[in-house]
């Protein structure tokens, strides 16, 4: 039986353990007098019954199918002739592939030798074998929950307390894939990253001016082994962020200003939602307006003014990430700016202060750690921001100042260097993860700080 | 942001109550650890001969601040016990004592002893659904699920597996809505939302949703505060007809109900049981001065 | 207002100064309603600043986007030579499947314009048919074998250039070098016109084809469906996962280290950057794990990791919605914490969930930045029939055409982008709709 034809087997199993479990249960109801004397209601026997029968089975299955792989091909190449097994353990490995393609009924590439298609066929031989064993275990394992739930069902079975417990379980296991994500990212840019460490030094990566990471493919070409200093990638990164912020720190934060503190109602229910539609474009969308609209303007504006400017300006790329920003920091503005308690603006109003001296004059510092804290979220946002970039900025680094120059940014190299089909191992690839462990942290750091800033803030007006 | 505005309503919502119960509490004992007024003992009589409930010596804290002090007192079978006393004095926080409603408030922690037919529901053993269903409550403020009104008097019946069908579902629910005087009032709307009747009606739904599992014990939060008058009697003659069959504790602002609805009054101030007696002794002729000042009317 | 203050300011000192205080304060007015109008004037630019952006992009798009939905068609007079497809007359599949049909195509072409000679030339009339077009043909043949021997009226795809030209976006006034089409290719296409034989039409092959070299015959179909397995996918893993770590954090998790560190994860969770969780999808899933490239199982996989935390966020607002008493409620008839929870929490907090997670899907549905990290940006062709058949989405693929030179692929690039905001906005609608629909006020 193939796994999913096994799952549903458990599948149906279960259901029947559930209704043999309930009619169980009211049978000895009957014989106790009445459902009352039970602890739980008779479908919680049901249930529990089902969970017995299905659980330990799907638990097995899971382990199972995971060790399997591992298991057949070391079985198999231990069968291997004698010769093959002495090849070094990369060639093993690659003939090991071969079997592997060839039991999947893949195209293999050479003419196949015979010693392959013979651990082949040993191979598709203990699967079989394997099928059998784990469908009879599978089986057993049901039958087994099965009989012990069914023993286990008296009246003084609290079958509810005990579904709840396994249902809690599940709950919590849920809860727990938010750390196991965390710690996922953690430990795969950190390994990579690590490797990494071992072609290029730290210092060099992080704080060296020169990046051009095209390893040579043989040994004596030009242009030797590739630099990775990452500053030009930094430096890139912090000047796009930077106009980026520069366009939607004021605007942001004025649009929350006059939506809440000025706008007539009619206006602020057109223009709230206009604005969060501008939050929902996707960024591929921006990244083709900055790269076929914005940055042609930009161009042709520079160089009716004399100036140069580089067809994949930091400025076009900046601006346009500034607009996308826009809506997030003014919507974590409004929210900071109506925290700030109504007693305080009727104190200003009291003494006669104009709207705008509220604002500016309380309502603003009241709210500044609020503010703070989501600017360097929305700096965050910037830094991460991947589609714009890959489309408009460039990808020469240079380490410059001037936003009409083309720059690069770290996720604008994180792509160019893992897409496309590269061998996992060359120093080119792992500086990728190299980039994404700075990012990761930065972005972090930046998160933790603002979320922290904000709780605080919130917290003083409670 | 979004997650800023969650945490901070996630903590509002699980320390709500027992933040309003420990400032209820904490307001009053602050410096004043133990009143010189309150009597050593409570005074009156604690038992009753045919007791229901037997608590003794309970004390309840909200994290370190105390607002039970060594509470004795007998509840009898078929008796409406009224407990009375000003705000904070811990009166609503001994009701959910008895049908460990504090499990709800982490905080919340109850020691002492507090027996259900001779056996300990203070015990962590104890599992408190069978409890809950053996004493049921009535809160402050109706609260019928957003669901139809046969939903909600079928619910406990439901969960407890009371009825084997839908007919015997179809008993229970009338004949709780009848007790609870409602019947003539829903039966044509039976499947209409709980939620839309009026303040009154919601509360004897409360209560026919709480009798629809037949329970021994009903206690009743101020069952009345939120409702006009009419509704008030209403409920009120409601609770004398199910004196019958039921025992109701029933907290209550109001010391005419307490005169009028219950046999025996239990007056609390500052967290102690000062006196329980006789509800016409009490009204009457009361023994501890505390209790005299509250119900002339010299501070509550 | 001055003639009272002048009248009380005999009366003593203080009204004196509380007078002059009144004189000081009249005299800045003026500066300062000034300074109130400018700041208000502020906000408003801002607001339409933000407004203009959008306007200007979206009308930009739509402008560049809209023709795409059309294409140009010649209608052509194919002689099914069966000396050129079948000339054995076995009617083999086989041999009609091989068969050269881009010799008729140039056959019938032949025919309008006999003149055209020389290989340049005759290569040059060919470059007006779309490569699509000897398809076409070679789909008609293999259907219905008789056809073979007869001559067809046949509207086949023009070329994207073509295309372009009808469309007005290749300029005629330009030097023949700068122009991706020649004099001689033009006059053709004049005398085309002239014969009626040019038609624009409904672009069938937008909507219903994958990916491919030529943009008269590339559509949005392949990226689309890859879009819809990929949340069907995500949603079958985030929803039921996120309501379940909602429901424990919420309802039952104590406070302590353990559900503080899983909350911090959470918020931060949601702000990491979306490039970070496709390079966990290609170190886990694929490379640890060993799952396939391209696959929609894993763009779903990366996707589901990435909305978690805001189904969780969400699913916890909606959660924290519900009123105390409606808990209370349940506990005090003798429900227990678990059933209380499902019976009667969870059901009033599920159009909030819903709601959320709709939002979630939609962000999932625009993101790319991940999926290119897993392999979904190769050039496929076929359209996916499932989980594991490679497959790229929508989003990538507006980004694949956005680097494609040719002006065609632009006209397309915009309009996929149309068909994504379409989705997106009736997604959003959607989740709109079911918060009004729901709401409830407590």
């Amino acid at each position: 039986m193939t796994a999913s034809t096994l799952l549903l087997f458990v599948a149906l199993l279960s259901a029947a353990g559930f209704l043999l479990g309930r009619k169980r249960a009211f049978g000895i109801a009957d014989a106790h007098g009445g459902v009352k004397s039970l602890h739980s209601l008779p479908g919680h026997y049901g249930l529990y019954t089902a969970i017995w029968v299905a659980v330990p089975a799907l638990l097995l299955l899971i382990v199972w199918q995971s060790l399997e792989p591992a298991i057949l091909s070391e079985l198999v190449s231990r069968e291997l002739p004698a010769e093959i097994q002495e090849l070094p353990p990369e060639r093993v490995g690659l003939i090991m592939n071969d079997v592997k393609n060839l039991v999947a009924g893949n195209f293999v590439s050479s003419a196949v030798s015979p010693e392959i298609s013979e651990a082949a066929e040993h191979w598709l031989s203990l699967e079989t074998t394997f099928r059998w064993i784990r469908t009879l275990l599978v089986a057993g394992l049901t039958g087994l929950g099965f009989l012990f739930a069914w023993r286990l069902i008296r009246p003084e079975l609290r079958a509810r307390n005990r579904i709840e417990r396994v249902v809690r379980v599940a709950l919590v296991a849920c809860s727990t894939i938010a750390i196991f994500t965390t710690v996922g990212i953690v430990l795969s840019v950190l390994f990579e990253s690590i490797r990494f460490f071992q072609y290029v030094p730290v210092t060099e990566f992080l704080f060296g001016l020169e990046w051009s990471p095209q390893t040579a493919i043989r040994e004596d070409q030009v242009g030797g082994s590739g630099a990775f200093g990452a500053v030009p990638l930094f430096a890139g990164t912090l000047l796009i962020a930077g106009i980026a912020m520069l366009v939607a720190a004021p605007i942001g934060l004025m649009t929350a200003i006059y939506l809440s503190e000025y706008a007539p109602r009619a206006v602020r229910s057109v223009a709230k939602p206009l604005l969060e539609i501008l939050a929902g474009i996707p960024t591929v969308v921006y990244g083709f307006f900055a790269a076929l609209v914005v940055a042609p303007e930009i161009r042709g504006f520079g160089e009716s003014l004399g100036l140069s400017v580089a067809s994949e300006s930091a400025l076009a790329a900046g601006l346009v990430m500034g607009v996308m920003i826009i809506p997030f920091v003014s919507s974590l503005s409004d929210d900071v700016i109506n925290a700030v308690p109504q007693a305080m603006r009727d104190g200003a109003y009291a003494l006669g202060a104009t709207k705008s001296e509220t604002t500016r004059q309380v309502i603003f510092p009241a709210a500044l750690p609020g503010i703070v804290g989501g600017l360097l979220l929305a700096v965050s946002r910037a830094i991460g921001e991947t589609m714009i970039v890959v489309m408009a900025a460039g990808l020469s680094a240079n380490l410059t100042a001037n936003p009409l120059e083309a720059v690069t940014t770290v996720t604008v190299q994180i792509v160019t260097l893992l897409v496309g089909d590269q061998e996992f191992d060359s120093p080119k690839t792992l500086a990728a993860f190299a980039l994404g462990l700075v990012l990761f942290v930065a972005t972090l750091i930046l998160n933790v700080i603002a979320l922290t800033v904000v709780r605080k803030y919130r917290e003083q007006y409670e | 942001m979004e997650a800023a505005t969650m945490s901070r309503d996630k903590k509002a919502r699980s320390e709500q109550s027992a933040q309003a119960a420990t400032r209820k509490t904490a307001s009053s004992l602050f410096g004043t650890d133990r009143s010189s007024d309150v009597p050593d003992s409570t005074v009156g009589v604690i038992t009753h001969d045919d007791p229901v409930f037997t608590c003794r010596s309970v004390d309840v804290f909200y994290a370190n601040k105390q607002a039970i002090f060594g509470v004795d007192l007998d509840i009898g079978r078929h008796e409406v016990i009224s407990m009375i006393g000003p705000s904070g004095c811990g009166k609503s926080t001994f009701l959910r004592c008895l049908n460990r409603m504090n499990d709800t408030i982490a905080i919340a922690r109850v020691t002492g002893r507090i027996e259900l037919d001779g056996q300990d529901i203070l015990d962590s053993r104890i599992d408190v659904v069978p409890l809950r269903a053996r004493v049921g409550m009535v809160f402050q403020k109706p609260n019928p699920f957003p669901k139809s009104i046969y939903e909600n008097v079928a619910y406990g019946p439901r969960i407890h597996g009371l009825a084997r069908d839908r007919v015997e579902l179809d008993e229970i629910v009338h004949t709780s809505l009848e007790r609870a005087g409602l019947l003539k009032e829903v039966k044509d709307r039976m499947d209409q939302p709980g939620t839309g009747l009026s303040g009154g009606q919601q509360q004897r739904l409360c209560i026919a949703r709480a009798i629809a599992v037949s329970p021994e014990v009903i206690l009743m939060d101020e069952p009345c505060s939120a409702l006009d008058p009419i509704a008030t009697a209403r409920i009120e003659d409601l609770i004398d007809e199910l004196k019958e069959n039921y025992t109701i504790c029933i907290v209550t602002h109001s010391m005419q109900q307490a005169a009028r609805v219950s046999q025996r009054t239990a007056y609390f101030h500052l967290g102690y049981l000062v006196e329980v007696d006789e509800t016409d002794k009490i009204f009457t002729n009361p023994s501890h001065k505390l209790t005299e000042d509250y119900i002339t009317g010299r501070f509550g | 207002m001055s003639n009272t203050s002048n009248a009380k300011r005999e009366k003593g000192a203080g009204s004196k100064t509380a007078s002059r205080a009144m004189d000081k304060v009249h005299a800045s007015l003026r500066k300062r309603y000034r300074a109130e109008k400018r700041f208000r004037a502020y906000g408003l630019i801002s607001v339409v600043v933000g407004i203009l952006f959008l306007v200007v992009l979206m009308a930009s798009i739509l402008a560049k986007g809209y023709p795409a939905f059309r294409q140009t068609f010649i209608t052509l007079d194919v002689y099914l030579d069966p000396g050129v497809i079948d000339p054995e007359g076995s009617r083999d599949a086989e041999v009609l499947r091989l068969a050269d049909y881009n010799r008729l195509v140039r056959g019938s072409l032949q025919i309008i314009f006999p003149d055209a000679s020389g290989r340049t030339e005759r290569r040059k009339l060919v470059a007006l048919v779309s490569n699509g077009a000897p398809f076409q043909i070679q789909g008609l043949v293999m259907e219905d074998p008789s056809l073979v021997g007869q001559t067809l009226t046949l509207e086949v795809p023009a070329s994207g250039d073509l295309d372009m030209l009808m469309k007005g976006r290749i300029d005629r006034s330009l030097p023949e070098s700068e122009r991706r089409l020649s004099d001689l290719q033009i006059g053709w296409v004049d005398t085309l016109i002239e014969q009626g034989r040019i038609h624009k039409r409904w672009n069938k092959a937008l909507m219903t084809r994958g990916d491919s070299r030529d943009p008269e015959m590339a559509g949005i179909w392949g990226a689309v469906k890859g879009s819809f397995y990929m949340l069907v996918v995500t949603l079958l893993l985030s929803f039921p996962i996120g309501v379940a770590a909602a429901v424990y954090l919420d309802e039952f998790a104590p406070r302590n280290r353990w559900t503080d560190l899983i909350e911090i994860n959470i918020n931060n969770l949601a702000a990491v950057p979306s490039i970070v969780f496709g390079l966990l999808g290609l170190a886990v899933f694929l490379n640890f794990f060993g799952m396939p490239r391209s696959a929609p199982l894993v763009g779903g996989l990366v996707l589901a990791v990435m909305t978690l935390p805001t189904v969780i966020i969400s699913s916890r607002a909606a959660l924290t919605s519900v009123p105390p008493s409606i808990r209370e409620a349940a506990l005090g008839m003798g429900a227990s914490k678990m059933q209380a929870t499902f019976h009667h929490v969870v059901p009033l907090a599920i159009p909030g969930m819903l709601t959320g997670t709709i939002i979630g899907m939609a962000r999932a549905l625009g993101e790319s930045a991940p999926l290119l990290m897993i392999g979904m940006v190769a050039f496929i062709v076929d359209v996916p029939q499932g989980f594991m058949d490679p497959a790229t989405a929508l989003p990538v693929q507006i980004y694949l055409w956005a680097d494609s030179p040719e002006r065609a692929f632009v006209e397309r690039t915009s309009a996929a982008i149309l068909v994504l905001l379409a989705f997106l906005i009736a997604m959003n609608a959607l989740a709109i709709y079911l918060r009004r629909r729901f709401e409830r006020r407590w």
